[in-house]
């Protein structure tokens, strides 16, 4: 790491990093929602296409939660709102 | 909503009143017995009570009580649809359909409440009024448009989580049945959720594309 010169000519790589970096929505598993209708809200919420919604449904199913959406803190923080709305468990929390 | 009003229903079958939701070109239809009918608006009005709306009124909740011009500063947030109590409410029926938008910063949880609160228990009133308005007290017919229907479908689920936070529905909701002593005073509420759970179940069906 001694020499200088290659230090200054690479990108600002974390400092875009840091910016970038999104906020997420996360939808919890739980034991009321019916599986058709979450992927129904999914479908409505996003405009995701049936299968991408059926498989996020499935990984909150099976894994326990999924991250929906991602993007702005402001963004997620309406998508958790609605989401609140339709009675699915959502957080937002910053991607890492 | 012209054409979701009572009509006779002498005529139902069991097998129509079992039979859930269906599509229409418009929306989604039903027929619903009176014992149904009552079963669902009991439910959907406790709904109501709980998140302090008011089933009867059309517009927003506490829209009236700024008229004797003594308005304090907690009828002026409500005006602005602030919530100033914005913490995670220790009924648990409540936290389920309120519940925290950040899982460990109760902080921003707080704050994200404040902003947001007023307008969920506000969108779930109207969901839940919509229902009441449609269904006939008598049960019978009814007929809704894609509007409604989805209110009906968030009305419904409201439900759900409420009746089913209070059964304390686990992932082993079956064996949990299969345990429960004819005596638990939640039996008598397990087939009501479950005819709940079919009843949403054909409503997503009919409004799935």
């Amino acid at each position: 790491m001694g020499v200088a010169p290659v230090e200054v000519e690479r990108p600002d790589t974390t400092q875009e990093t840091v910016l970038d970096l999104p906020w997420v929505t996360i939808v919890w598993n739980d034991p009321i929602n019916l599986m058709s209708y979450v992927t129904y809200v999914f479908q409505t919420v996003f405009g995701y296409a049936k299968p991408k919604a059926e498989k996020l449904m499935l990984d909150v199913h099976h894994k326990g939660k999924a991250v929906v959406s991602s993007g702005a803190r402001e963004a997620m923080e309406r998508d958790a709102e609605t989401l609140h709305g339709y009675g699915l468990w959502a957080t937002i929390s910053h991607d890492s | 909503m012209t054409d979701s009003g009572p009509e006779p229903d002498e005529d139902a079958t069991l097998e129509d009143l079992m039979a859930g939701f269906r599509r229409t070109s418009g929306g989604a239809t039903a027929r619903f017995g009176a014992a149904q009918a009552a079963i669902i608006r009991d439910l959907v009005g406790q709904v109501v009570e709980l998140i302090g709306g008011d089933a009867l009124e059309d517009g927003p909740p506490d829209a009236g009580t700024l008229d004797d011009g003594a308005a304090g500063p907690d009828d002026l947030a409500a005006m602005i649809g602030l919530t100033e109590d914005a913490e995670l409410p220790s009924d648990p029926v409540l936290a389920r359909l309120l519940p925290d938008a950040y899982r460990d910063d109760p902080e921003a949880s707080g704050e994200f409440r404040r902003y947001t609160e007023q307008g969920l228990r506000s969108g779930k009133a109207a969901a839940a009024r919509t229902v009441l308005a449609t269904l006939p007290p008598k049960g019978g017919r009814v007929r809704l448009s894609r509007p409604e229907a989805q209110a009906w479908l968030r009305a419904l689920n409201d439900v759900r989580l409420a009746l089913g936070t209070r059964l304390e529905v686990a992932d082993d909701f079956d064996q949990q049945v299969a345990r429960m002593s004819p005596d638990d005073p939640r039996a008598a509420y397990v087939g009501v959720y479950q005819w709940l759970a079919f009843l949403q179940e054909t409503l997503v069906l009919a409004l799935s594309r």
